[in-house]
């Protein structure tokens, strides 16, 4: 397939960095207002990418996010160096947390970001080395036909 | 509902937003999790929250609510306000708790977003 029609950014997360956390997203949702994308997929993609940043923010040391846009599909790659996920069918059940006292008080850390995640996005992968780190997929179709 | 009339009703100090005061606010929702907000939120919602940080800030663009009311007295920090200033989010701050800061709005007929989810489920 032709991917000349593609446009891929690359931005960078720093784990503990709380006064930026969130701002990958904020960027990322004005880069999808700009270009027009229907405001219920902006929020939908913008939620997603929050919770995974947010994650990035508390759990691991570094993380990378890539965004890919195509006519179809938006796609946004998270991959984080950091503790990575022991249990991922446990970690994805609403409620359940390894947050520490400070991420909750940020707001964060209640056991609903990857259930949030995989709500708002039509494709969630999530594959994790305990130790190593984690790398999530999120694909959002801008065809009705197919999207949530 | 406006959201002057919500100042008053509150007795709440307009942090940001003067401006903005004649907007029109529909309905409400009140939580200190962010996650949850993220999970529950709608566009044109009233955020009360006890959460001061940037991310209340950050959540509230993100779900694209149109005002914030901090309650219990609280106020944010300096950055805080910036990014609301930058995001044009008026920010109030009552010192009402959480339970009678929603109990006013709700007596005074302002719903929450489980009325919305009903509407929009009959629309479908």
């Amino acid at each position: 397939m032709n991917r000349q029609d593609e446009f891929i950014q690359t931005f960078t997360i720093w784990g503990r960095d709380f006064s930026r956390a969130g701002s990958v997203s904020t960027e990322i949702k004005e880069i999808l207002q700009e270009i027009g994308v229907p405001s219920s997929i902006v929020r939908r993609v913008a939620i997603a990418s929050y919770e995974a940043e947010m994650n990035v923010v508390m759990y691991a040391h570094k993380g990378e996010l890539i965004l890919t846009l195509n006519p179809e599909t938006i796609k946004i790659e998270v991959e984080d160096k950091g503790q990575g996920i022991e249990d991922i069918e446990l970690a994805m059940q609403e409620g359940y947390s390894t947050a520490t006292e400070e991420m909750r008080e940020m707001g964060f850390g209640a056991g609903m970001g990857l259930p949030n995640i995989k709500k708002n996005a039509d494709v969630f992968i999530i594959t994790s080395t305990p130790g190593v780190g984690t790398y999530l997929k999120m694909l959002f179709y801008l065809d009705n036909e197919k999207a949530k | 509902m406006t959201l002057h009339q919500i100042k008053e009703l509150l007795q709440a100090e307009v942090i940001y937003g003067n401006h903005c005061l004649d907007i029109e606010i529909t309905f409400a929702g009140g939580s200190d999790l962010m996650s949850d907000v993220l999970a529950f939120g709608k566009p044109g919602i009233l955020l009360l929250t006890g959460l001061t940080n940037l991310q209340s800030v950050r959540t509230a663009d993100i779900i694209e609510a149109k005002a914030i009311i901090y309650v219990r007295g609280k106020k944010p920090d300096a950055q805080t306000i910036k990014f609301a200033r930058e995001k044009n989010i008026p920010i109030l701050s009552t010192p009402l708790m959480m339970y009678e800061a929603c109990g006013l709005l709700y007596q005074a007929g302002l719903p929450g977003v489980g009325s919305l989810n009903q509407s929009t489920t009959s629309d479908e």
